[in-house]
């Protein structure tokens, strides 16, 4: 029986895991270790409403008050090595914490344009302190360019837009989430950016940031010069993995588990945004980063941890998004190939559902500006089985 | 205070009306005829719960599915930490009339 685990990560998957261990009945010690010096925050409002203040840190609190886990968190402290042989957490320091259990939950990081670390003004957002720079930065006003039309990017590019910046949107890609969303519903979302003033430029990579100290100007591939006061980097994340080198782990684009959190060492399981576990929905692993999913995830890595069946089957994948006041919502797996068709409203209108269908069957939907038809659709992709089609439609 | 709201018949069952008010206030009509009246802010982030799944007497966050519980306010699992104040609901020939609490959530 275990009695001292170390959760590695303090954030959503961190603090969840940690509430999936009591809810479970282990009575042990818990230590979590968060390289943030910063209690258990909420992410998702740092490229929404934090960056135009419409909320504060404090609102921000993932913790509550009245919630006693008898945690001791280690925050603020990297942790540099796992070795799981000894059953001990290196921290950065020197300082070794044996414990039986492991659960990893060491999340992303946001990935960085090489060689731009000497120009102030170019930033990227993950982190709190990321976004706090971020805001002060958009304060100064002036002109924003953002490069990746991603989510993240197109968020930003819409809070800098509501605080008066003149905004471009710079994507390599011809069509921004076509990742995501597929190229047909990755082009009616990127109207967002036109319909509200923002430049989209597709299609064309940047070349390199020009600037001495502070940012001057974005350069693309095609010679076009972008003058800059704030760059905003957005062009995804990479997982947090480098310390479990020698650790025994499989780690392919994260760490490699089964669908609950399991990894090879049955000490150690691994959870969130850094593991790459089995999907069930796409049929092999895929490194998810999705709030919900490291909300959820992390009761069914508890359970392989405490060797507990999973408490619930793996939830259908679900992701949001809020841009330019447009809330748009994403449910299930798709592939290429998928085939989507507007189900009820408008893109016009930019309020509409899409249904994407394999052989016949719904396997995701997107709304845009559809709450209510949306997730009557998200709970019928829940359902365990397929249902036909033609019992979905909007009555 | 009770104030008239709309008619009943404007919400079919298992549907909810959003009374934009300073604080809007969402009224459910259960499946089962109940009438009930919470607010229509979800305590976790800004989402409307009448647009939100309604199953009994519980509705669900349409943005990150949280329940909260129409008779008491409580909600059942995080994200959202803090129950949403409940309202007293009168249907009155066949008007919903509904008195908005002054209380805090989770008081009353």
């Amino acid at each position: 029986m275990l009695k001292k685990v170390a959760i590695v990560g303090a954030s959503l998957a961190g603090l969840a895991a940690a509430r999936a261990l009591r809810q479970q009945s282990y009575e042990g010690e818990i230590i979590a270790i968060g390289a943030e010096r910063h209690e258990p925050y909420d992410r998702p409002p740092l490229s929404k409403d934090f960056l135009t203040g419409a909320c504060t840190a404090a609102d921000l609190a993932l913790g509550d008050d009245d919630e006693d886990l008898g945690v001791r968190w280690r925050l603020g402290t990297t942790a540099t090595r796992l070795d799981p042989r000894a059953g001990s957490v290196h921290l950065a320091g020197g300082e070794e914490i044996r414990v039986d259990g492991v659960i990893v939950a060491t999340g992303a990081r946001a990935r960085r344009l090489p060689h731009t670390g000497h120009l102030a003004n170019v930033r990227t957002l993950r982190t709190l302190d990321d976004a706090v720079a971020l805001r002060e930065a958009l304060l100064g006003g002036g002109r924003l360019v953002v490069i990746g039309a991603g989510f993240i990017g197109a968020e930003v590019a819409a809070g800098a837009r509501s605080l008066g910046l003149d905004v471009t949107v710079v994507e390599a890609l011809p069509t921004p989430l076509a990742g995501p969303l597929g190229a047909e519903m990755g082009a009616v979302c990127a109207h967002l950016h036109g319909d509200h003033g923002v430049r989209l430029l597709t299609g064309t990579p940047v070349a390199g940031l020009a600037g001495t100290d502070r940012i001057e100007a974005v350069e693309l591939a095609d010679g076009t010069r972008l003058p800059a006061d704030v760059v905003l980097v957005g062009i995804g994340a990479q997982p947090n993995v480098e310390w479990l080198a020698g650790s025994g782990l499989a780690i392919s684009g994260g760490v490699v588990t089964d669908t609950h959190g399991a990894t090879g060492l049955p000490t150690v399981v691994a959870t969130g945004d850094c593991a790459a576990s089995f999907s069930p929905f796409a049929g092999r692993a895929v490194r998810a980063e999705h709030w919900t999913h490291a909300l959820e995830q992390p009761a069914a890595a508890v359970a392989s941890l405490l060797g507990a069946p999973p408490p619930r089957p793996p939830a259908v994948p679900y992701f949001w998004s809020d841009q330019y006041g447009v809330r748009i919502q994403f449910a299930g797996h798709r592939e290429e190939g998928d085939t989507v068709r507007i189900v009820d409203g408008d893109p016009e209108q930019r309020a509409f559902l899409a249904l994407y269908e394999r052989d016949g069957e719904p396997v995701a939907v997107l709304g845009m500006n559809q709450p209510k038809l949306f997730t009557r659709w998200r709970r019928q992709l829940r359902a365990p089985s397929p249902i036909p089609t033609a019992a979905l439609e909007p009555r | 205070m009770m104030r008239p709201v709309c008619p009943l018949a404007d919400i079919p069952r298992g549907e909810a009306y959003r009374w934009a008010i300073d604080t809007p206030v969402a009224i459910f009509h259960t499946d089962d005829g109940e009438v009930y009246a919470v607010d229509d802010t979800c305590t976790h982030q800004d989402a409307s719960l009448a647009d939100g799944w309604l199953e009994g007497c519980e509705v669900e966050c349409p943005l990150h599915a949280s329940r909260f519980d129409l008779r008491t306010g409580q909600v059942d699992a995080p994200p959202a930490k803090k129950p949403i104040r409940t309202h007293r609901v009168e249907v009155i020939d066949g008007v919903v009339h509904v008195a908005v609490a002054e209380v805090e959530a989770g008081r009353s």
